[in-house]
């Protein structure tokens, strides 16, 4: 695992060094200007809005960051041919895919966690108390986590063997679609024709289901997350993010580089 | 045990659209390379040479063939960690200085970070890069990348080289430090194997070389025997006497008001008989050594 950990700590510097995370300061300006206006122009519904505002913002940025950076993974290296003297060192080529996932999901938790830090900043800053509800949100940033680290690995599959513009296309269409495929599955139910409704069906257990990890309108209201459901988002990120990598692993590890 | 032994091994790329169309790139590559020599691979442009070095590093994968380096199959980690390799015109990370990329790739192994600072102090003096330890490889020329490339590919003081095209991108200089230090890697008990089509680096540094065109092994063997069955020739040097003409059909070269003209040597008694009709005072007669660079052309218009 040495050599996955070395491949994914050059990954979150190639981040660092590309400037990625100076989105930060796009999201904490962002925040400043929400919290200021929110204490000026709502009553009784700061809080609301402040964690509206703060987990979408910390979604948008992060899957911006997901998809640009996961297009560009493995496909950047072939074509630059920095792989070649890579590839010669004492390493397997799954030790390669691994770690450029394991080094963006690293970017995303630092970026995600800043993110997260500014949110309970500027939501102090509004009500000035935080209460144990308000950790709710953690809840709703480990599944923005898991959201990404999801739409990663298929990013990274993807860059397997397209071109960064059709990863990018496919990458982002998976996640809009992901993101309604239970508005899908009604449409389907709604059709009361047993095809459509069994295309419907397909199509909502095939793609990856990004809407299921979208808690944010309930945290903002205060609702509480089910255990079960973390469990089961958890598990259900895991088997998707497991699939996908195997997938990349089995592509890559095939594949001639020209 | 041979360092390199490949076993009729082929590739073919599929061109075309529908990438339906094979297009073979190694035909049949059958080779051996022994402990401790330093070998050239030669060729034209799209003779096969980067492709036989990628199979051997496995970043390709052959149509059919094998090859085994230090008798392990390409890409075996245990094997990679006792070779290095030089892509050809190798590219980097440009947002890594010099220092932190071979810090980097000495990481694969194993070395502790004071040891990975020696290595890469040691390294960069090596090819020349001392100074340029903390600038980033974005600012690098393409003979710094090269050097940064070797010293990348022998940081961790492997059995065996691969370099692929070496001395391309170097001005003068470079290329004579590279020669040096692929001499240096041979004094230390290393193979090298490298490709090149600059034929007089070849001749100077090889112990043996391989000659490939069209995918194909044209020849192989020490640069001594290879180029003694090209055949020999001779140069005879001569002068005309006052008012005399020279021989009709006679292919010289005139410097001054001595003529060099070069013939077999199986030639030499007849030639100088028809210099003595014509009352031509003979200078000398030379042997002439054909050299890698007729081997090779000899080849080529085969």
């Amino acid at each position: 695992m040495t050599t996955v950990r070395i491949i994914a700590w050059n990954t979150f510097r190639e981040a660092v060094r590309d400037r990625v995370l100076y989105n930060l300061v796009f999201f904490a300006l962002l925040m400043m200007v929400a919290a200021i206006l929110v204490g000026q122009i709502s009553i009784g519904i700061e809080r609301l809005i402040i964690v509206n505002l703060g987990l979408t913002a910390i979604s948008l940025f992060g899957v911006v960051m997901a998809i640009f950076i996961g297009v560009g993974l493995v496909y950047k290296e072939m074509e630059r041919r920095t792989l070649y003297a890579l590839l010669t060192k004492p390493i397997l080529r799954w030790h390669f895919i691994v770690g450029k996932f394991a080094g963006l999901g690293l970017t995303l938790l630092v970026n995600t966690a800043f993110m997260t830090a500014g949110l309970f900043l500027a939501l102090y800053y509004v009500t000035r108390t935080l209460s144990l509800a308000d950790f709710q949100i953690l809840t709703a940033v480990y599944f923005i986590l898991l959201q990404l680290s999801l739409l990663t690995a298929l990013a990274l599959l993807l860059s397997c063997f397209a071109t960064p513009i059709v990863s990018l296309v496919c990458s982002l269409g998976l996640f809009i679609v992901g993101s309604f495929s239970q508005d899908i599955r009604a449409f389907g139910e709604m059709s009361q024709t047993p095809w459509m409704e069994g295309f419907a069906t397909t199509v909502y257990y095939l793609l990856p289901n990004f809407g299921a990890f979208n808690v944010i309108a309930g945290v903002a209201h205060g609702k509480t997350v089910p255990v079960a459901l973390i469990l089961d988002n958890t598990l259900y990120a895991l088997l998707y993010i497991v699939a996908a990598l195997l997938s990349a692993v089995a592509i890559f590890s095939n594949r001639n580089l020209k | 045990m041979p360092v390199v032994e490949a076993e009729q091994l082929t590739k073919d790329y599929l061109t075309g659209f529908w990438r339906k169309v094979p297009k073979r790139s190694l035909d049949g590559l059958t080779l051996e390379v022994r402990e401790n020599e330093v070998f050239g691979f030669l060729g034209p442009n799209g003779a096969g040479k980067t492709t036989t070095i990628k199979l051997l590093m496995n970043l390709i994968f052959p149509t059919s063939g094998s090859a085994r380096i230090l008798g392990r199959p390409p890409g075996d980690p245990s094997m990679l960690r006792r070779i290095g390799y030089l892509p050809e015109q190798p590219y980097f990370y440009d947002y890594l200085t010099a220092g932190e990329l071979l810090d980097y790739f000495a990481q694969f192994y194993g070395y502790d970070a004071a040891e990975r600072r020696r290595r890469v102090d040691r390294f960069l003096e090596r090819v020349g890069l001392a100074s340029s330890r903390d600038v980033q490889l974005r600012k690098f020329s393409k003979g710094m990348s090269q050097r940064c490339g070797l010293a990348q590919a022998i940081i961790h003081d492997p059995e065996a080289v691969f370099l692929d095209e070496p001395m391309s991108g170097l001005d003068p200089v470079g290329r004579r430090e590279v020669r040096d230090l692929i001499l240096e890697l041979k004094r230390e008990g290393r193979t090298v194997f490298f490709s090149t089509h600059i034929l007089p680096d070849a001749e100077t540094l090889c112990d043996r070389v391989g000659v490939l065109s069209d995918g194909r092994l044209r020849g192989c063997g020490a640069v001594e025997e290879l180029v003694s069955m090209e055949g020999q020739a001779v140069e005879i040097v001569f002068e005309l006497s006052a008012g005399a003409g020279l021989p009709d059909g006679l292919e010289v070269t005139r410097t001054g008001d001595r003529y060099r003209w070069q013939i077999p040597e199986a030639d030499l008694y007849a030639a100088i008989d028809r210099l003595r009709q014509s009352r031509a005072l003979i200078v000398s007669v030379i042997r002439i050594r054909p050299s890698l660079e007729d081997y090779f052309f000899g080849l080529m218009k085969k």
